[in-house]
């Protein structure tokens, strides 16, 4: 059997613009954004305040007591857009199919919040004992695990880790495996949940965060500012998806991963570069096609200029007619799930010719001097997009989808 | 005259940088000593614990920062006025 073209069926989302995919695509078109004032008891111990949390969702409402146990931030994140990606995709996973559908999940930290609340409990108040489920609650796969019973996706299952391109590595993955034949199709995407108060401490610490805002590719930018959440997508056997008639939000055409090999921090444009390459290569294209890239763009120094120096290096000529655009302006850094919430992104332009802009763009930066479509969404027709991902440790992930 | 502030800076940085105090002057950077992006903050960081202050240092806009890191002597002052305001 050759390889299958794979189509995007199902989408689902929570994060800081909204509980679902029409209201983040909306706040995303909008420019709006969803970072604000954190709300935590030991505030005044944090020089970090600000944050991409999710509003008004209510836990309680939605899982019963049990679950509640089960599930920690992430995997209820990750559970919530599972569900509106199944949904939407229309498919049914009980029989055959469900007996060969899997699901890849990527997180950086799992479940952080479980060990912080838990561990802290031990060290703080001497106590001898944690809750007995804080082991299946806290594991990283916790949610992938959570998402197969749920939805009865019994084929291969499995959580990629690879801190900042965790979903992008994850959705690559799955796209592999329904590209290969080895699946009919995958529920996959990203889920993060880093508000632990260890969890700020420890990025407070790397001394990249900003204070006051996320500002990717302004000269004024001074950090990136943390969100929470997840996104899901269903992937699906193009021709699978084609005889039932599924609604196609996009194809994945391309994935491009590659090791930096030089440095656990510092990002480096000839690994970002090669990794971009790599996705266009094997999509068939050339950087000419490409009309939007969602950029990486965390709104830290280093990030930015490499990312732009590595988009030249890539495109050529071309980087002067391609859009790019860091949604994290509006919705935070979702570490391990930012990726897939970003694909929401790509798939806006790419179905609805909308770009999502980067908001808090407020001065020209010459390391950065692509369209970074500034403040306010545009209208554009796109034929093909690109999601970058670059981690810590020098890991890169590179998505390439094409409109359906 | 001994100065307990200079002398545990450097011995600070002399220590990430694998080096011995003597080995330092107060118009060495720290790209001169060898000391990289992580040494930096990790330099900080044994700084505030040493001298229980709070360094406001962003690595993102470090000529901006309210700290100044442009050679040892600047990083001596920059913890002298910190330990100051602390005394208040």
């Amino acid at each position: 059997m050759g390889l299958r073209r794979v189509a995007i069926t199902g989408a689902g989302t929570i994060n800081a613009l909204g509980h679902d995919v029409p209201s983040t695509r909306a706040a995303l078109s909008e420019g709006r954004s969803g970072i604000g004032p954190l709300d935590h008891p030991d505030l005044e111990r944090l020089s970090i305040r600000i944050g991409g949390r999710v509003r008004g969702f209510d836990p309680e409402a939605s899982y019963s007591r049990q679950e509640l146990l089960l599930y920690d931030n992430f995997t209820r994140f990750a559970l919530h857009a599972a569900a509106e990606a199944v949904a939407s995709s229309g498919l049914d996973f009980s029989g055959e199919l469900g007996e060969r559908a899997g699901v890849v999940v990527g997180t950086g930290v799992g479940g952080a919040e479980t060990l912080d609340e838990n561990y802290g409990v031990l060290f703080r108040e001497h106590k001898n004992r944690v809750h007995p489920l804080v082991i299946p609650k806290m594991m990283n796969n916790a949610a992938g695990s959570h998402i197969s019973m749920l939805h009865g996706l019994k084929g291969p299952n499995f959580t990629v880790s690879t801190a900042c391109a965790s979903s992008n590595h994850a959705m690559g993955l799955a796209f592999q495996l329904v590209r290969s034949g080895a699946a009919p199709a995958m529920v996959t995407g990203g889920a993060e949940a880093p508000f632990s108060f260890g969890g700020i401490k420890a990025w407070e610490g790397l001394r990249v965060m900003s204070r006051d805002g996320c500002r990717p590719f302004s000269k004024t930018r001074n950090g990136m500012v943390q969100g929470e959440g997840a996104g899901m997508f269903v992937f699906e056997d193009w021709e699978h998806a084609a005889a039932r008639g599924a609604d196609i939000l996009a194809e994945v055409v391309g994935f491009g991963m590659t090791s930096d090999a030089s440095d656990i921090v510092m990002p480096s444009e000839h690994g970002a570069a090669r990794a971009i390459d790599a996705a266009l290569s094997e999509a068939g294209l050339a950087p000419e096609n490409v009309g939007y890239i969602n950029a990486h763009g965390t709104g830290t120094a280093a990030n930015d200029r490499t990312e732009c120096a590595a988009v030249r290096q890539a495109f050529g000529p071309a980087a002067d007619g391609v859009m790019i655009s860091s949604t994290k302006s509006m919705h935070g850094h979702l570490l391990g799930g930012t990726g897939a919430v970003e694909l929401l992104a790509c798939i806006m332009a790419l179905r609805d010719g909308i770009i999502a802009p980067t908001i808090n763009y407020e001065e020209p930066d010459p390391a950065c001097d692509l369209d970074v479509v500034p403040n306010v969404a545009r209208e554009a027709d796109v034929e093909v997009a690109i999601s970058n991902a670059f981690a810590f440790g020098g890991l890169n992930a590179v998505l390439a989808l094409r409109r359906a | 005259m001994s100065d307990d502030v200079r002398d545990k800076v450097v011995e600070i940085i002399a220590e990430l940088a694998v080096l011995e105090p003597s080995d330092i002057s107060m118009d060495n950077t720290l790209e001169d000593l060898g000391v990289d992006s992580l040494g930096l903050v990790e330099s900080i960081f044994a700084i505030e614990e040493a001298f229980e202050i709070d360094v406001p240092f962003n690595a993102n806009a470090p000529e901006s920062s309210e700290f100044d890191i442009s050679s040892v002597g600047a990083i001596v002052e920059a913890v002298r006025g910190l330990v100051a305001a602390k005394k208040g």
